[in-house]
């Protein structure tokens, strides 16, 4: 089992190429944790426009009505908020969640396969009432679209 | 592979398969107090998931804490027939991790 962890482990960071790439650019990771591929920038950033600086290269975005959100305007509890985000954009190289009222903003970032069809759902926590923003790259550009959520009860607490 | 963390499901039709995962795990923040004791419950939560189908990796993912407890996550990808098996790996911060696989129905 362990072996075989590492195994999979040296697997996954010579496949991911992109945000190791820049993390390690920047100078922001040492060689043990590029190995781990894990965007520590990105994720310990505390705006929205820094944790996109970190993990997608830049924050500019284009809202763009291609991509599309499905999450329930008044989840009420903010520690499960489910977020269903799709698009009709072509290659999509990665899918960024953001919570931009949160203390560390970014939820996740997903690298889509080339199998992969851009679109997935997970949940999310909410500390208080907030936008959700789901960011989309493709062909080098960043397109997104926000949603704002009202949470009666906080879910970062 | 019988997994304890891991309910992993892959449905195909009409040329597409849809994983569905529920990964059972705290995702603590680091930020939540003990209700007992008043003390910080020490951080912890799935930094990766990685879903492959035949050795072929469809999702990479990196997370934060912030992703809600016991994560669940579902996605779609082209192809896939019944009886193949996709598989899930998650790796937590504490170098934890667990591997699942399915077969597609």
């Amino acid at each position: 089992m362990k072996t075989d962890m590492k195994r999979r482990l040296f697997l996954k960071a010579s496949l991911a190429t992109g945000a190791v790439g820049i993390a390690a650019g920047a100078g922001l990771l040492t060689p043990r944790s590029v190995l781990a591929a894990w965007n520590t920038a990105a994720f310990g950033a505390e705006s929205v426009a820094d944790a996109l600086k970190a993990g997608m290269g830049s924050d500019a975005l284009t809202d763009s009505a291609e991509v599309m959100l499905d999450i329930p305007k008044n989840p009420e509890n903010g520690a499960v908020v489910p977020v269903a985000v799709t698009t009709t954009l072509s290659g999509v190289e990665s899918i960024a969640l953001l919570v931009d009222k949160n203390v560390k903003p970014l939820c996740g970032i997903f690298y889509p396969g080339k199998r992969m069809k851009p679109a997935m759902s997970i949940r999310v926590k909410v500390g208080e009432s907030a936008n959700i923003i789901a960011v989309m790259k493709s062909g080098g550009k960043l397109y997104s679209a926000k949603q704002a959520v009202t949470v009666t009860i906080g879910g970062c607490g | 592979m019988a997994s304890k963390s891991i309910k992993l499901k892959a449905k195909t039709e009409n040329g597409e398969t849809t994983v569905k995962a529920l990964i059972k795990h705290p995702m603590e923040t680091g930020r939540r107090k003990d209700k007992d004791s008043g003390e910080l419950i020490p951080i912890h939560y799935i930094k990766e998931v990685t879903c492959k189908y035949q050795d072929e990796t469809v999702l990479t993912t990196e997370l934060g804490p912030t992703i809600s407890k016991n994560p669940f996550l579902s996605f779609t990808f082209t192809g896939g027939a019944a009886g193949e098996k996709v598989e899930l790996t998650w790796l937590d911060n504490k170098g934890e991790g667990e591997t699942a696989s399915a077969t597609i129905s």
